[in-house]
Order: C-alpha cells, then sequence, then structure tokens
C-alpha cells in the first residue's frame, strides 16, 4: 500500500533484490523442493502409462522398456476396439457440444439483453443446476429412458447430455455475451435487424473465444464422460471409447497391461492434446477455471 | 461474477418498470413483446426440463414406490410411501456408506485437494519459472486425463505388484494389496491425485487478482510468511476459498468412475460411497425404488451443497 503509485517496473526492483538475501534464498530452495516432490508424486502414475505403452512385457510396475515396441498399439488398432469407439465418442462429444451450444446462446441473448422479472430466479435455478450430482439421477434417468423408448439411442443420450451441461454453458455464455457491448446491436436494431439477426451476425462472432471455450468444455466433458453412456447406451457398436476400454479391461486387463496402457493412450492423447492448443490459445486453463470460479 | 449480474440486472429492471399511467393498449402490446423475446430460452428449458427436472421429481416420486428391474413390480409399481426410506435406514449397508461418503468427500476434497491446490498456487510464485510451470502441468495432466483413463492409471498404482509397491520395495517395505487392505485410503488419494488441479487453477487465478503491495506491506510492517499467508492473503481469497470447497465438494459427492473402476466399491461394502450403492441396488440387484431413494438423499446431500455455494457467491451487500 505504501508503493501505490509509480510505474510496475520500478516496483519490481526492490522485490528482485529482496530476492538475493539470506532468507528470501532459503524459501526459494525449500519452494522447489518441496515442488518436486509434488511433480514427482503427480507424475510417477503418468510415466507408468507411457511406458507401459511402447513395453512388449509391460506389469503393473514402471520400468524402462528392453525394447521399445509399437505392438501394443497395433493390436488394438482395430475397428472393433478402437476405430468404431473413438469414432462413438467424436459423434456424441460433437453432437452434445453442438446442442448445447447453439441452446445456450439462444437461451443467453433475451437473458443478457433484455431485463426481466423472470431472469434473476432463471439464473438461480441455471447456478443451481450446474453445481447438481448428475450421478444421483442417473437411475430415474435410466427409466425416464425406458419410458420415452430412447434406452441405447445415441441422439437420446446426446440430449441428456446436452442438458446436464447446458446450466453451467448458459451461466458461461451469458456471462461472455455480457461483456459483449450492446452498442453495436442497438445500431442493427435500428436499421431493421431482428433479435436472432443481431444475434447472429453481431453477437455470436465478437464472442468467438467465449463459444469455443463453452464448446470445448462441454466437448471435453463428454468426450470423457464414462457413467453416461455406461447406464444409456447397451449396444457395443454404439458405445464410446470409454466403454470399449472399459469392456477391454474387465476381459484382458489383467494380462494385456502394454495393449490397456496403449488404448487408453490412443483414447487420452486428442484431448490433452486439444486443452494445450486451447490453453495457448485463449488462456484455456484460466479461462475455464476462471469461468466457473463465481 | 453471477451474483453481480443479477443484482445489477435487478437494479436497472426497477429502473425501466413503466409507470401506472401508460395506457392499457401500450402495456398489453408491451406485454405480447416482452413475452415474444424471451421465446430463444424455449429449446434450452425443454431439454432441460425434460432431462433433468424430470429425472429429479421422479426421483422423489420413484423413492416411494416398489419398482423394480425386473419381475411382478416392473410392470406394476405400487406406491408404499417411505418403506424405502425406513428400510435404508435400518439397513447397516446405508450408514455405513453414508459415513465412507462423508470420509470419502472430506478427506479427498475438503482436506487434500483444497489444501494442496492452495499450498502450491502459493509455493509456484516463490519458485523456479521453469520448475513450476512442468510441475503445474503435471498436476492438471492427471486432471484433464479422461476418468477412466485415470481409474485404470491408479489401479495400476496401487495394485499389488504396482508402482506404489515397487517404490515401498525400494525402501525394504513390502507394501499390501492397497486396493483390497486400505480401498478407501487408495481411492481417497486417487481422486487426490485426479483433483488437485481444479483447486490449484481457481487459487491461481485468485492469487493474480491479490495485489502484492498488500502482503508487501505487511512484511514491511514485520509480519512472518506464516502471518502474511494467514492474515493477508486467506482472507482476501475468502470468497474463492468457500466457491472452491463447495465446487469440489459437490464433485467428488458424485466421483463414480473412479471408485467403480478400481475397487467397484468393495471389498465387501468398504469403499462404497452413495453414488456406487445406488448404482448396485438398482441395476445390480434391481431394486430401482430403494436405489432411487438413495438417490434422492444424494440428491438432497447436494442441493444443500448448492444453496451454500450460492449464498457464498452472493456478495454480502445484497
Amino acid at each position: 500500500m505504501t508503493t501505490t503509485t509509480g510505474p510496475r517496473p520500478a516496483k519490481r526492483k526492490p522485490r528482485a533484490l529482496s530476492l538475493a538475501s539470506p532468507q528470501r534464498r532459503m524459501s526459494a530452495i525449500l519452494a522447489n523442493s518441496a515442488l518436486v516432490v509434488v511433480g514427482v508424486s503427480f507424475l510417477l502414475p503418468l510415466v507408468w502409462l507411457v511406458l507401459a505403452a511402447f513395453d512388449p512385457n509391460a506389469t503393473y510396475q514402471t520400468q524402462i522398456p528392453q525394447t521399445v515396441t509399437l505392438d501394443n498399439f497395433a493390436a488394438v488398432l482395430t475397428p472393433e476396439l478402437t476405430f468404431i469407439p473413438m469414432l462413438n465418442s467424436l459423434i456424441i462429444s460433437v453432437g452434445t457440444a453442438t446442442v448445447t451450444i447453439v441452446a445456450a446462446l439462444l437461451a443467453a441473448y433475451p437473458l443478457s439483453r433484455y431485463q426481466s422479472r423472470f431472469n434473476k430466479p432463471f439464473m438461480y435455478t441455471v447456478l443451481f443446476g450446474t453445481s447438481l450430482p448428475i450421478t444421483a439421477i442417473m437411475v430415474p434417468v435410466y427409466l425416464l429412458f425406458v419410458q420415452m423408448n430412447l434406452l441405447d439411442s445415441v441422439p437420446g443420450t446426446i440430449l441428456f447430455m446436452a442438458a446436464s451441461a447446458l446450466p453451467i454453458a448458459i451461466f458461461m455464455t451469458k456471462n461472455f455475451m455480457d461483456s459483449v457491448p450492446i452498442s453495436l446491436e442497438e445500431a442493427a436494431w435500428m436499421d431493421g435487424a431482428s433479435a436472432m439477426r443481431a444475434l447472429g451476425s453481431i453477437v455470436v462472432p465478437l464472442m468467438r473465444p467465449g463459444i469455443a471455450v463453452v464448446a470445448i468444455f462441454v466437448f471435453f466433458q463428454a468426450w470423457g464422460n464414462f457413467f453416461v453412456p455406461f447406464i444409456l447406451l447397451l449396444s457395443p457398436s454404439k458405445q464410446p471409447a470409454a466403454i470399449s476400454i472399459y469392456t477391454f479391461f474387465g476381459q484382458y486387463g489383467s494380462i494385456a497391461y502394454g495393449e490397456l496402457a496403449a488404448f487408453s493412450l490412443i483414447y487420452a492423447v486428442p484431448v490433452m492434446v486439444l486443452y494445450v492448443v486451447v490453453s495457448r490459445g485463449i488462456g484455456g486453463s484460466f479461462a475455464l477455471a476462471g469461468a466457473v470460479k463465481g | 461474477m453471477t451474483a453481480e449480474v443479477i443484482s445489477t440486472a435487478q437494479g436497472a429492471q426497477s429502473e425501466r418498470r413503466p409507470g401506472p399511467q401508460r395506457s392499457g393498449r401500450r402495456s398489453a402490446l408491451k406485454k405480447i413483446s416482452r413475452f415474444v423475446r424471451m421465446i430463444p430460452l424455449v429449446p434450452a428449458i425443454i431439454i432441460m426440463v425434460v432431462f433433468l427436472a424430470g429425472p429429479i421429481i421422479w426421483s422423489f416420486y420413484g423413492s416411494l414406490t416398489n419398482a423394480a428391474l425386473s419381475g411382478a413390480n416392473a410392470a406394476n409399481s405400487s406406491f408404499i410411501g417411505f418403506d424405502n426410506y425406513v428400510k435404508l435406514f435400518n439397513d447397516p449397508v446405508f450408514p455405513q456408506s453414508l459415513w465412507i461418503t462423508i470420509v470419502f468427500t472430506l478427506a479427498s476434497a475438503v482436506i487434500s485437494q483444497n489444501v494442496l491446490g492452495l499450498g502450491i498456487a502459493l509455493v509456484v510464485t516463490r519458485a523456479n519459472k521453469k520448475l513450476a510451470t512442468i510441475v503445474s502441468s503435471t498436476v492438471v495432466g492427471a486432471w484433464i486425463l479422461p476418468e477412466i483413463v485415470a481409474a485404470f492409471v491408479c489401479y495400476a498404482y496401487f495394485s499389488q505388484d504396482g508402482t506404489l509397491n515397487q517404490i515401498l520395495a525400494l525402501v525394504g517395505l513390502t507394501g499390501p494389496n492397497w486396493l483390497y487392505t486400505f480401498p478407501l485410503l487408495a481411492v481417497i488419494l486417487a481422486n487426490l491425485w485426479r483433483g488437485t488441479a481444479f483447486s490449484l487453477l481457481v487459487y491461481q487465478a485468485a492469487l493474480n487478482d491479490v495485489p502484492p503491495e498488500i502482503s508487501e506491506a505487511a512484511m514491511i510492517d514485520g509480519a512472518g510468511g506464516a502471518k502474511r499467508l494467514f492474515f493477508v492473503t486467506v482472507p482476501m481469497i475468502k470468497n474463492t476459498i468457500t466457491t472452491n470447497l463447495m465446487l469440489i465438494t459437490l464433485q467428488t459427492l458424485s466421483v463414480f468412475t473412479l471408485i467403480y473402476v478400481m475397487t467397484s466399491g468393495g471389498p465387501g461394502n468398504d469403499s462404497t460411497t452413495l453414488p456406487i450403492l445406488a448404482y448396485k441396488e438398482a441395476f445390480r440387484f434391481g431394486n430401482i425404488g430403494y436405489g432411487t431413494a438413495i438417490a434422492t438423499i444424494l440428491l438432497v446431500i447436494g442441493a444443500i451443497f448448492s444453496i451454500i455455494y450460492i449464498r457464498a457467491a452472493r456478495p454480502s451487500k445484497d
């Protein structure tokens, strides 16, 4: 508080100097060693995954492979095990993200642009919905799907996954839309554009990064979701990779460690790459955490 | 963030409310146009009502019936009042499962993820930049892994001939089969490994917003590291801590895949949290009504935390 004025570089200097003091250096050493311990503990399980995938004689132990092989990958890259389930994962995730984004954009527009008595209770309900444990409603959802004849239906599963993603998506989309200035649309309204036209031609292009964040967030959750398709999709030809991995593990997991690891990598790498690309591009990790920060 | 938006929206609304002197026809037109412009909300509302609100309401009703997956009660279930709940509280498995859920949530989320996440977020500001980036990425890496893969990785790590026992063997210890001997500890550690990144990201964002001058001023006044942490930094991010605690509690309450793959709730019911119990009762034993009653209790617990979270997210002036 003593140095609230003045340019930033000037303030940085004394801090950098004080870093050289013995107390500071000590705390830096402590901090570094604490981080190394945490880093190694978090890294170890992941190291197994990577090493086992390339090891022809993989076990549950972490070991450097005697020979590096791609056989594990070759063994699981079959249509039934990988290609069809991965395609199903893609269809479900893209479908869920598309339905969610379209519905969330439409819903966010009146919530962001018009004042209404309805907005406040609606936003509170949405906020409430963001934090409901979805796992808890899977039993009644199963019964609903039986009643509606939607069991084992991919579109039905997509609709349910969209419904469970919608509260957080509406919440994030509205926040992003609130930061788009309304003045441009007012000009468009003056020129006779309808609200939907203004949304499509002005607001959506301006909030493209925000839409990307929400879409990827939803895609991510849908891609990694195991429990929902596990309950709602029954035939193997419709099941996503999360289920086929589980089935494979149940049948061969205790023998084919390397193949299981390879399979897991094939399934995990696309979303991890996506995450890195996004967090580089839009500051994804911050945007994702920040958007749910409240 | 929301709460601010909501409260400003409310303020603007009261200003714009039309006065009583407006003519009847104009206000009728206005009502229609107000209704029309809310139409874009309809698709989202329909999806959420059918697929979210419907099952929730059904959950309350279904828990009062003797619905079953197969047999006579599958076709026509009948209303049995609170029998499922009475049965639930007399069943020794339910209190045990409730207790396991509480221990799992407290130990893995409220204590471990929260404290470790805040700790790492604080430490990285002091450590070597490169090292900090590598460690944060590793922690986040465990988080962005699909849940099923994370579950396999943890299964491999904690199993009898897994990596953890391999490390213990290096120092001359023979480790147990963690998944059988200490199943709850294994899933708690697994959830800690997988979930810490969320708290880390939230706290990193929050600490970025804390101006360094305040901590510096306290330092000049002679406050030591621990004092600065507890009397300056923590009070400044108090709201974030509450929000984070509620969110990770809710996330942890609904963890299913991790536990199901690692131990499937066993051995016996030693790691059966409420979601696993509801799944087992409903789908493995076919007692839909009974399973729904468990799910309903989970929903109520979740709803209580949601309400606390919403209230905490609201600024005090509201």
